[in-house]
Formats: C-alpha cells, structure tokens, sequence
C-alpha cells in the first residue's frame, strides 16, 4: 500500500491575522507556523495507523511551498511519514498547487491519497477535488472515517445531518477531517529518525494560475454586547424577537 | 452567456441551501444582464418548476439513476455537458458538502477558475472579483477570477433567499454518464434534527455543563427554538456529544442567523468557527468569558438556572403554554 498526504503550513491558531503591502499580503511578522490541523490530525495520523496495521505501507508527504515549510514537513517525518518531497514554489492558487501535488502523485503510483478537508488559512477546500480530476480518480471529500477491506476502501462522508458510507475501489483520493484519527504528539525516537529520512526538494512544473488575491480585509467590530441580567431572561426572549428579529 | 445554478438535492429533496445559490444566480444574472438556468442530478420527488419563483428560467434535468448518490467524479462529467450545452460562463454551487467535492473537479475539467465560499456578490464592474472568507472568517479576501468561464461557490447562509413569482421550464437532458465509482451502501441521517450547516438557530454547549447527562435541558432549548444543536470541541473530544455537533476552527464551520453559546469560553478556534453568525447569545457565569467581546447579547449568570427560563420564555412568546 502507498499512501500520499499532503501537507501544508498554516499559522497558529491563535496568531494575529493582519495584512501589510496595502492589504494585499498576509503579514506573517512574529507568526508562528504549524502543520495545517486537518492534514495532521486526521490525514496524516490516519495514514500512520494504516500503516501500524500493516507494516508493508509506505507513507510519502507532498508538500507545495519554499524553504521556510521545511520544519513543518520534518514535524510530519516525526509523527511517522517515510519520505518528504518539497516542490519548491509560493502560490496561492489552488490550480497551481494542485497540478504540483498531481505532479508528485503521478510519478509514486499511489493508493491512497490524503488531504485535508481545509487549509485553516485560505479555507479552499479544492486542492483534493482538484488533485483527483488531474489524476481521473475518484474522490471523497470530508471523510470521517476511512477504513480498508484488501483493495477497497470504505469511507464515511459528512453529509447534512448525518453520515453517508461508501466503496471505493482502490486508487482514491480523500479528503479528511475530524473522526478520522486522534491527534498525537511526535516522540523522540520520532524526531531523531525524521532527522535522516529523506527529503526531495523537487522544482515546480508550468502550470497556468486560474485566480490571483486582490487584497485582504478584517471584519467589521461588533457594536458591544448588550447585557441582559440574568433574572430577566424573558427580556433577552423579547430582544431577539423584536430587536434581533432572531426568533 | 448565461448563469448556470448547480441545484443540490438529497434524497429527491432540494435542498435549502440550493435556493441560496438560485436567489444569488438570479442577481448575479440581472448584474451582467443575463438569464440564469439551473441543472439537477438525479431521481427528484419535488415540483422543480416551482423553482421559478426564485428567479431561475429554465431547469435542465438529468434523470439517470446512477446520479442519485454523489460521485463527484460522475457529478463534474455530467455538469461540464450541461455547461458546453448551454454556454454558461459563470457556474454557482453552494459550499457545502457536496460543492466542495464537485466544484474543484469541475474547476480542472473546464479550466475555469474556482472562489469557493464567497460571502457576497461579486463585483463584475472589472472582470469578476469574488470575497470569501479566509483565516477561518477571521479575514475576508477579494480575489479576482482570470478565466473566461468562473466558478463560485457560495458560503451556506451568506445569501438570503428571495422568493417571488414564475415557474421554471424543466427540459430533460441526455447526458453521458459515466459509472459511478464511489459505491453509497448505506446513509446514516439523524432523523428529525435540524441539519447543524442549514440551521438557522444553532444552541450551543460548552464544558461549562459539566457532563453529557445535563444535555437535556440544551436539548429542550434547542427543540422549542427549532434549532440545531452544537458543542465546542472539549465536549466532543471527551464523547458527551457526538462529533458532527463539534463546531470551531477544527470542527465545522457555520453562520447561522442566531447563535446560542451556553457554557463556551469563546476561545479564538472556537470563534472561528462561529464568528460570522448574524446574532449570538453567550450566557456564561464569568463576565470575563472572551466570548462576551464577540456576542451581541448575553446573560451573566448560571447556564443551569437559565437554560429552564429561556426555554419557558420561548414557549411562552411562540404560545406554546
Ligand atoms: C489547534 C487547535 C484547534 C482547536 N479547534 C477548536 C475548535 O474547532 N472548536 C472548539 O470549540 N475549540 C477548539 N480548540 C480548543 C479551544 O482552544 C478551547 O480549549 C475550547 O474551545 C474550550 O471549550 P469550552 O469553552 O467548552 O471549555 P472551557 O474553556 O473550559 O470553558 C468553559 C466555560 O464555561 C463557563 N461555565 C462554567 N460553568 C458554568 C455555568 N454553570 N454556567 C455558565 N457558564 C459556565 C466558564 O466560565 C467557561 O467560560 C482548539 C484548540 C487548538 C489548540
Ligand atoms: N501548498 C500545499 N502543499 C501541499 N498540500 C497542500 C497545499 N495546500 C493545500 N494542500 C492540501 O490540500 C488540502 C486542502 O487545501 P485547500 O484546498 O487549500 O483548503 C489541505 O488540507 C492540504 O492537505
């Protein structure tokens, strides 16, 4: 079995959002980088327990982005990823990137591929969608579980208000989130190891870009709560009635 | 030229957020002074004329049972042909579970460049510039489309649905369809709830309730409002709820029109997820709680003594006792 997951960086949950360049760039001063939740959590823990069930799995991480993710990949290596590929480019087009990872994906012969239902930071959800049709294999996104019968996947998807179970046959592209892995914390055998498994740095192919960043911009400010006492709570009833216009 | 409208059914039912994507089609249409036309997959138990009352002209129906269950792959093959079919340029989607895996694929299959999630109309004064929301709604970002036929996809409840009068023409289409690959055996739906993504009033509960056997009373609340029930990610994480009803920055995201935050501290992942809800509540017992800066009303006091009350003032206001 041959699994791919791709990896990306995205700042810390609780790092300042701000924006210089006129508002055109993300402002990543004193931001500290993590790997995108959904890519560790779910796709590449689930991708480790794939593995730990059958030891015969090779595990490659794919990543799109410049020097500055390679911490973030070697994090990845510790959790339990065999070999790290770094195409070595910036883009915020979700085509571009994808037809990078296609790239990678092609030359592996892959089984499996994971992302992860979303980046915390552009919120695309593309990219496995997008990876899949470059590929012409079938996709399943928001995966929350992912189990394997031989050669044949049995994935759950969210659905609105519920769950919906299906068989893919193998190659398959998914995309994961919550209910597919527990998180983990990388152990120092781990880290040490990660120190010597290999990392390519692969330059990127051409490929068009289909959308650019105009700029940013940061919500508006709520007005202020308004605070109801709590032995008054049929007042709060009538605001959201009649005020709100919220019930 | 034309709007194409992606209609997203399940189980023969359009869905609600599928007149989202029509009422903004039909203003999108009107912007570049155009007609939007729709496209449904699948076997459908409703009257798909009656869509014309938000403003779509014509429904081109593809019947083929094996479009019943989703394969996005199949889905983006039979899409492309109704597109080549009737020239659209601009084709719309919701952003939910089944537009995020069908509209990347279409992206690539047309090489038409994708917004997925946009929150407003798009400015077609220059090209077309779409905002969405980024850093998991904590930023907003414009971004322009450079490719002759676009793809949006719209953030579920970002755009109000406007229903006015008309019926739709519905004309079959025969289109190839290919094998689905992805095999549905069985769906799982929790009967009789409010799907948490479509809701409109969302009750949410936080470790502040202190253990699963006090849902009860959240439960109450929710069903007297009808509304969704929600939890923070603790709560999920320690199994007192299930972990579809876990919302946040790692959960699911949602913008309902009324957001109830009962016992949630408001961490900054947790209003990620929350934040662009059009009212919230916070009852919470510290006035410190963060999630204050961020609520348009709220209650200090004990989530256990104000729960009851809520309910019994909803009731009372809907005259329900
Ligand atoms: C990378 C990352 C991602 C994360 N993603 C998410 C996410 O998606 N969603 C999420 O929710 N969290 C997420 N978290 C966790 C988040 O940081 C908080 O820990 C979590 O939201 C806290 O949950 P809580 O508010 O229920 O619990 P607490 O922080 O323990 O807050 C409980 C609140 O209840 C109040 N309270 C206690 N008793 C009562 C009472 N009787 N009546 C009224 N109020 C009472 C307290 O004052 C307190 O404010 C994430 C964390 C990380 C690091
Ligand atoms: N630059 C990148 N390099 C590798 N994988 C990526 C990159 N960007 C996104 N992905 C993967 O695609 C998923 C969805 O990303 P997105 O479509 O941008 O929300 C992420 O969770 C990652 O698994």
């Amino acid at each position: 079995m041959k699994i791919l997951v791709c990896i990306s960086k995205s700042p810390d949950t609780t790092a300042k959002i701000a924006f210089t360049d006129n508002n055109t760039k993300f402002d990543a001063n004193g931001v500290q980088w993590i790997i995108n939740p959904y890519d560790e959590w779910f796709a590449l823990v689930r991708a480790i327990e794939l593995k730990e069930a059958d030891p015969t799995t090779v595990i490659h991480l794919v990543t799109v982005g410049g020097v500055d993710v390679e911490p973030i990949i070697r994090k990845a290596l510790a959790l339990g990823g065999d070999e790290a590929a770094r195409v070595n480019v910036d883009s915020q087009d979700s085509f571009y990137i994808a037809s990078q990872i296609a790239e990678v994906a092609k030359q592996g012969a892959y089984d499996i591929i994971f992302t992860g239902k979303e980046t915390i930071d552009y919120n695309g959800s593309s990219i496995g969608g997008m990876v899949a049709e470059l590929l012409d294999l079938p996709y399943v996104a928001l995966a929350t579980h992912f189990e394997l019968k031989g050669t044949t996947a049995i994935i759950t998807r969210e659905i609105e208000g519920g769950e919906e179970i299906a068989e893919v046959a193998l190659p398959v592209t998914v995309s994961c989130q919550k209910g597919m892995a527990e998180a983990r914390i990388p152990n120092m055998r781990g880290i040490m190891a990660a120190r010597s498994k290999p990392m390519k740095v692969i330059e990127p192919i051409a490929a068009d870009t289909l959308t650019s960043i105009v700029d940013f911009g940061l919500p508006l400010v709520k007005a202020g709560v308004k605070l109801v006492p709590a032995d008054h709570v049929e007042e709060l009833v009538r605001l959201l009635h009649e005020e709100a216009k919220a019930i | 030229m034309s709007v194409l409208v992606f209609i997203d059914t399940a189980e023969g039912h359009v869905k609600k957020a599928s007149l989202e994507v029509l009422s903004y089609g039909a203003k999108v249409a009107e912007q570049l002074g155009t007609t939007v036309e729709g496209v449904v997959l699948g076997t459908v138990s409703e009257d798909l004329a009656a869509l014309g009352k938000y403003g779509v002209r014509k429904i081109h129906h593809v019947k083929d049972g094996a479009l019943d269950h989703l394969d996005a792959q199949v889905y983006a093959g039979v899409i492309a042909q109704v597109v080549n079919a009737s020239g659209a340029s601009l084709i719309i989607f919701s952003n939910n579970v089944d537009g995020k895996a069908i509209a990347p694929r279409l992206s690539v299959r047309l090489k038409a460049g994708l917004v997925s999630g946009a929150v407003a109309l798009p400015d077609t004064s220059n090209g077309c510039v779409v905002k969405k929301n980024v850093f998991s709604g904590k930023a907003f970002a414009n971004i322009a489309v450079k490719t002759e036929i676009k793809i949006i996809s719209l953030s579920p409840n970002a755009y109000k649905i406007i229903a006015g009068e008309g019926t739709a023409e519905v004309v079959p289409f025969t289109a190839t369809v290919g094998t689905p690959k992805v095999k549905v055996t069985s769906v799982v739906k929790a009967s009789g709830e409010v799907p948490l993504t479509e809701a409109e009033i969302v009750v949410s509960a936080g470790r502040g309730l202190k253990g699963p056997e006090n849902w009860g009373m959240v439960e109450e609340l929710a069903k007297v409002l009808h509304a969704a029930l929600a939890c923070s990610r603790p709560v999920a994480d320690a199994h007192w709820r299930p972990h579809n009803e876990h919302v946040g920055q790692t959960g699911i995201a949602i913008a309902p029109n009324l957001y109830i935050a009962i016992g949630i501290s408001g961490a900054i992942q947790h209003l990620a997820g929350v934040n662009r809800s059009k009212v919230i509540v916070v009852i919470n017992k510290d006035p410190e709680a963060p999630f204050f800066k961020a609520a348009d009303y709220g209650i200090v006091g004990d989530a256990f003594e104000i729960i009851p009350k809520f309910t019994e003032a909803v009731k009372k206001l809907k005259g329900m006792v």
